[in-house]
């Protein structure tokens, strides 16, 4: 639970969580609504794909297409979480909670504080740090969700601002090899691109596109 | 205890639009995910779609930005990811610098456009 209080993370995490319930309350779901989304999603960007979607008119199976098209990069990150902690006798049921948990906080923390971590305790050590981010995201739901009705249109725009910019120096941060860096800045550039074909899988064309590139300069450098 | 819960149909439609098409990936994840070598090729690429398409997310909310953010200019946006990113590579990547220095551009060049 330490490890959960000391990372500045955590504290993107409030914040993005502050923004979300407010967004929340100001298109009209309800608390438990914004809770359980927070609880059972449990992905900042897929919520405000979410709750902007459905608030803008869009149908169920628009939404859904959206939210899905933004937690694709969850499977990566699953794949690539997962076998940090597993250790002899680790069965796949024990990694259920660890991957609902997984999310880009849990990923970037997982890669600074495991190594630290004696493989046979990563297991219990993630449910304890996924636990404390879930308390500090529910708390954070709560708290914009009531501080919303007093937020001026400036205040609140800062507090959306604060999603994209903790995302970006949180990746930037752990990118230390080239095809991190790469993978980063080419999927910021590739999107507006991609946005242009309007095939409405922007996402996962610059996404792929860009990881790829990334991947296989990474490859290209590595045999020369 | 009503106003709390809301109406149930919202709740079937976080479940069919949020919950769902969500939990898919990561229990996808979860289930291929078991065989595969932390050092492989497949994880590396893995690993870079999964940035880029974080950074694919990242430029969504700046390019078409949701709610309240759209009241914010374009150019400005812009401006105070690039501070922030200024500061970042100045103080040796701390994540804080660069997004209070990208927040103070935000709310300053907010508040001077009146």
């Amino acid at each position: 639970m330490s490890s959960t209080a000391s990372t500045i993370l955590s504290l993107v995490l409030f914040v993005t969580y502050i923004g979300i319930g407010a967004l929340a309350h100001d298109t009209h779901f309800s608390l438990a609504w914004a809770l359980l989304g927070t609880a059972l999603v449990w992905a900042g960007p897929a919520q405000i794909i979410l709750i902007t979607t459905l608030a803008s008119g869009a149908g169920i199976l628009q939404s859904a297409i959206a939210v899905t098209m933004s937690a694709i990069r969850l499977f990566p990150m699953v794949v690539a979480v997962l076998p940090m902690m597993r250790a002899d006798g680790t069965k796949r049921r024990h990694l259920v909670l660890i991957a609902h948990f997984t999310a880009v906080t849990l990923w970037v923390e997982c890669y600074r504080f495991l190594p630290l971590v004696p493989r046979k305790r990563r297991v219990a050590f993630v449910h304890g740090l996924g636990c404390g981010l879930l308390g500090i995201g529910l708390c954070a739901t709560v708290i914009g969700y009531l501080l919303a009705a007093n937020l001026t249109q400036t205040f609140a725009s800062a507090i959306l601002l604060l999603t994209p910019l903790a995302f970006l120096f949180s990746t930037a941060r752990n990118s230390r090899e080239l095809a991190d860096v790469l993978a980063l800045v080419l999927g910021l550039a590739f999107y507006p691109l991609a946005s242009l074909l309007n095939s409405g899988l922007d996402i996962l064309v610059s996404g792929v596109g860009a990881g790829t590139i990334a991947f296989l300069v990474h490859k290209w450098r590595e045999q020369s | 205890m009503s106003d709390f819960i809301g109406d149930w149909h919202a709740l079937v439609v976080l479940l069919l639009a949020g919950v769902i098409p969500n939990q898919i990936w990561r229990m996808l994840g979860l289930w291929l995910g078991a065989g595969l070598d932390e050092g492989s090729d497949l994880l590396m690429w893995v690993k870079a779609v999964a940035t880029a398409i974080l950074a694919g997310v990242i430029a969504q909310i700046l390019v078409q930005p949701p709610g309240a953010l759209a009241s914010i200019p374009a150019a400005l946006r812009y401006g105070a990811v690039a501070a922030g990113c200024a500061a970042f590579v100045l103080t040796r990547r701390s994540i804080f610098a660069g997004v209070v220095c990208g927040e103070i551009v935000m709310l300053a060049g907010k508040w001077w456009l009146g």
